[in-house]
């Protein structure tokens, strides 16, 4: 068997990837029992006194919640910070539309919450592909971020007596969420980015809005500063600093259909791993449950309709197949809680990738719902004839009328229509405990590190995830960093190393103008988020994902001989924009692919079809596999490096939640 | 399937004088949203060679605040308390003509064909739009209890999405809903009280230094903002500025 097994891997490895043995790794965490990890590195950490801090430049591309609350964290301190957002105002980044809530260890629920279960529980959830250590200090961390949203103004629900309300999250069995209506990413968001104006306003901050990062500028193998492209203008321009700080979200947008916002990209990303930082599992997509379907071709996103619903929702689909009843004419007993069904223990609050994937087994099986037969039922019945209809619509009231809107369908007289989507992207670029990349000096922090969620993120942490980073690791992690510059002039943006970076983006603007062929950038985004759902989705398969590569081979063939853009580079050009974008993910599409492929179990989100228990559960192989997947860049076969995961305090154990 | 009439404002830059132009989509269905609708449009302009209509949008289901367009003289179109990314062609009769603009004030220019320039908002919110409270300052979360109905009233505030359709819907040209909104957010929370004449004054003067017009409380801010955000917090913040 195991002879059978490393035969198929050399096999694989010729085809599209190679393996370095030798590459040091170092994740830089430190020494001592867990749970003083975090404090010892604070004890030893080196510091830049207050009066030095002006003479560092620090940029930070990306201002949702990690980005905004690094920056406004950092220029706090005294740092000089240049933030870059895409988007018009770095209010609108998409960490804005986050619904149901943001998880804290406050235990004020009294029901049996600690530091500690909060990290088992992540951990888990993760199916114990993350560092315990960076887990456990997010876990450690949470507690003070209520504290701190709280006094930005923060409006979280609170109980009649004036206190802070909490609700449950999928994959936990205590009540650890705080939630601000269903729109606790935009009031986070709102706290994060007045704070970031505050220092904007002071000039501790200068922001620049509708910039997008096309390089990342490495000299001397450091970080020193990033190309980006102002969106109005056309204009590329060059921006050194000390530090550059990756705050870019996730680029599950990359299945062209997503909750994420149409500009959510990989690009950042991306061009940093091209100029040599490692990505690390970059395949572990989370597909988010509670979407709404898909309803025809001309669909652009596919919007979530928050997690929080499963508190009150039932999931549900018919027991006969093909059935044509209006879902408030089945009765009870034709009905299959499928959830309830097989997960008795955490019912409608099984964990995402669980969730989905059970989904995804009905409406494969032909129990689907809808229209176009991809949906399941979400129930609110029960949850209205034992608490009242008022209670129901305090609750979630916006989430019912935003359902309104979509569908003109009134969620609380017949169920809600859901399906999964891709949502998450649990992979993106390495970084050690310091949350510093493998480049010195260029930091990633949020969605778009691989850090804390392992396979699977648990629902509410990713809110948390990116405001630890940002409010709490980074302004700790990166003044060590800098103080090892000691005193260090701003680099030059003149070097040579700029100059090169302005000409490649610029002469790959112009190339991507000359092809004039006769396909939109939209149509060849469409189809690599087919591929993608396809073979690299919620389940995959060593043949599928083969095909998968091969296609995407030949669809980036043809991106470069028949896209069509209008218009040109030195202008606003909104489809240059986009077609940049796809440019990378066809590249990101394929390296998740081979990522997939080179993993030969199941993990969490990241379901092969050939691992699975009798019961349909992912199965893990912790001989092989307990390690991260990091990748250095090659567009024909990237290099996977392994950096093991030791687990000094939990054994990893199958993930059960029934 | 239905077909529909458009007559859009297209302007090349910030210079350009602008003008009309008429274009004509079908095959359009009815659970279409209106920017599905305008994708639509665009992919059948770029194939003929032509130059798409550049609009602003982003999440498209209503919370970011980057899309908004007047839609027959009404911004975000004929539905109350709905974002133009969250309008369906099925709000609008088969055949219609629509007359699609951008949001027009002094101080929000145009960019290009449907985009403005919105940055004055956050210049408004740098002006003290906040709570001055630094990363690690803060005190234990449940220290000061704050009534369940007190908070809900601060977040009909704070729902503010920063579209901007109240300004263009404002014959003056106010940003009073937009500013309003956030002074009233923060005063009626015990934590941003300490602030609050500073909030005040400040808030008031960068929003005339900006070009924006004043209130002359017309209300028809309050019926087009697509968070439904009401007029009582003009009132607040009037009373709040008198009394600095």
């Amino acid at each position: 068997m195991n002879s059978l097994l490393s035969i198929t891997l050399t096999e694989m490895n010729t085809a599209s990837f190679s393996i370095d043995a030798n590459y040091h790794l170092d994740a830089k965490v430190p020494p001592g029992p867990l749970e003083q990890k975090w404090q010892h590195f604070k004890s030893n950490s080196r510091l830049v006194s207050p009066a030095n801090r002006k003479k560092y430049h620090i940029i930070v591309v990306g201002t949702g919640l990690a980005g905004a609350s690094a920056a406004a964290s950092l220029a706090e301190q005294g740092y000089n910070v240049s933030t870059f957002c895409f988007q018009d105002s770095p209010r609108r980044a998409h960490s804005v539309a986050a619904q149901g809530g943001v998880n804290a260890m406050k235990n004020y629920q009294n029901d049996g919450d600690s530091v500690f279960r909060m990290f088992y529980d992540t951990l888990k959830g993760g199916d114990f592909r993350a560092r315990e250590a960076n887990v456990y200090r997010l876990a450690e961390c949470s507690a003070h971020l209520i504290d701190q949203a709280v006094a930005q103004g923060v409006p979280f629900a609170r109980e009649y007596s004036g206190y802070l309300a909490n609700r449950s999250f999928g994959g936990v069995q205590v009540s650890r969420t705080f939630y601000a209506r269903g729109q606790t990413g935009q009031q986070l968001l709102l706290g994060a980015y007045q704070a970031m104006m505050r220092q904007v306003g002071l000039g501790k901050i200068k922001s620049y809005s509708r910039h997008e990062m096309l390089d990342l500028v490495v000299e001397d193998g450091m970080a020193k500063g990033i190309i980006a492209r102002n969106l109005d203008t056309g204009e590329l321009g060059r921006y050194a600093a000390h530090a550059v700080v990756l705050a870019t979200g996730g680029f599950g947008k990359i299945y062209y259909l997503s909750t994420l916002a149409m500009g959510c990209n990989g690009t950042a990303i991306w061009r940093a791993h091209k100029r040599g930082a490692l990505t690390a599992c970059p395949s572990w997509t989370q597909i988010h449950p509670t979407c709404l379907p898909q309803s025809g071709s001309h669909q652009s996103k596919l919007t979530l309709m928050s997690e929080s619903l499963r508190n009150d929702g039932r999931i549900w689909v018919p027991k006969r197949k093909n059935e044509s009843r209006a879902p408030i004419d089945i009765p009870e007993e034709e009905r299959d809680y499928y959830l309830e069904r097989r997960y008795p223990a955490f019912g409608n609050l099984a964990p995402r990738d669980i969730s989905s994937r059970a989904a995804k087994e009905r409406i494969d099986a032909g129990y689907g719902v809808g229209k176009m037969k991809n949906a399941v039922y979400l129930d609110f019945k029960d949850a209205i004839h034992a608490q009242g209809k008022e209670t129901i619509r305090k609750k979630y009231g916006n989430l019912f009328d935003m359902y309104h809107k979509i569908t003109a369908v009134d969620a609380y007289q017949s169920p809600m229509l859901i399906s999964p989507a891709a949502h998450f992207s649990m992979g993106g670029l390495w970084v050690d405990y310091e949350l510093g990349t493998n480049i010195p000096g260029l930091f990633a922090i949020g969605e778009a590190n691989f850090s804390d969620h392992g396979a699977n993120r648990l629902g509410a942490n990713s809110l948390l995830q990116a405001c630890v980073d940002g409010y709490y690791i980074l302004p700790y992690t990166l003044p060590h960093y800098l103080a090892a510059l000691s005193g260090e002039p701003v680099p030059s943006s003149r070097s040579e190393a700029f100059g090169i970076a302005e000409h490649e983006v610029n002469n790959s603007l112009q190339q991507l103008l000359t092809i004039q062929g006769t396909r939109t950038v939209d149509d060849f985004h469409r189809e690599l988020g087919k591929i993608l759902y396809d073979k690299c989705g919620l389940i995959r398969s060593e043949n599928g994902l083969k095909e998968a590569i091969k296609e995407i081979d030949e669809l980036m063939g043809e991106f470069y001989q028949n896209l069509k853009i209008p218009g040109r580079h030195d202008e606003m050009n909104d489809e240059l924009e986009k077609a940049g974008r796809v440019a990378d993910y066809l590249e990101i599409g394929k390296e998740m692919c081979i990522d997939a492929l080179s993993r030969n179990e199941s993990c969490g989100a990241h379901f092969r079809e050939e691992h699975q228990t009798p019961e349909g559960e992912a199965l893990r192989n912790d001989k092989e596999f307990q390690y991260t997947s990091c990748w250095k860049y090659d567009k024909q076969k990237p290099m996977l490096v392994k950096e093991p995961l030791q687990f000094e305090v939990v054994t990893p154990t199958e993930r059960n939640y029934k | 399937m239905m077909r529909f009439n458009l007559k859009i404002w297209r302007q090349q830059n910030p210079k350009d004088k602008g003008h009309f132009e008429t274009y004509t989509v079908d095959e359009v269905t009815p659970d279409m949203s209106f920017l599905e609708m305008l994708d639509k449009l665009n992919e059948a302009l770029i194939i003929e060679g032509k130059s798409p209509v550049a609009f602003d949008h982003d999440c498209r289901e209503g919370i970011c605040g980057q899309c908004g367009v007047m839609i027959n003289g009404r911004a975000h179109g004929p539905l109350n308390q709905t974002s133009t990314c969250q309008l369906h062609m099925r709000s609008f009769i088969d055949g219609q003509e629509i007359t699609i603009e951008p949001f027009r004030a002094r101080a929000f220019p145009v960019k290009k064909d449907l985009k403005v320039d919105r940055s004055a908002f956050d210049q408004i919110i740098a002006k003290g739009g906040y709570i001055s409270v630094n990363t690690g300052q803060a005190p234990e979360a449940n220290h000061t209890l704050i009534p369940s109905e007190q908070v809900e009233e601060a977040f009909d505030a704070a729902s503010c999405i920063g579209c901007g359709a109240c300004v263009a819907s404002c014959k003056n040209a106010s940003a009073a809903l937009f500013t309003a909104a956030k002074i009233s957010h923060l005063h009626k929370l015990p934590q941003g009280q300490p602030e609050g004449p500073f909030r005040v004054k400040q808030l008031v003067k960068a929003m005339d230094d900006l070009g924006f017009g004043a209130c002359s409380n017309t209300g028809a801010c309050e019926v087009e903002c697509p968070q439904g955000i009401s007029i009582s917090h003009i009132a607040l913040m009037n009373r709040l500025y008198f009394k600095t």
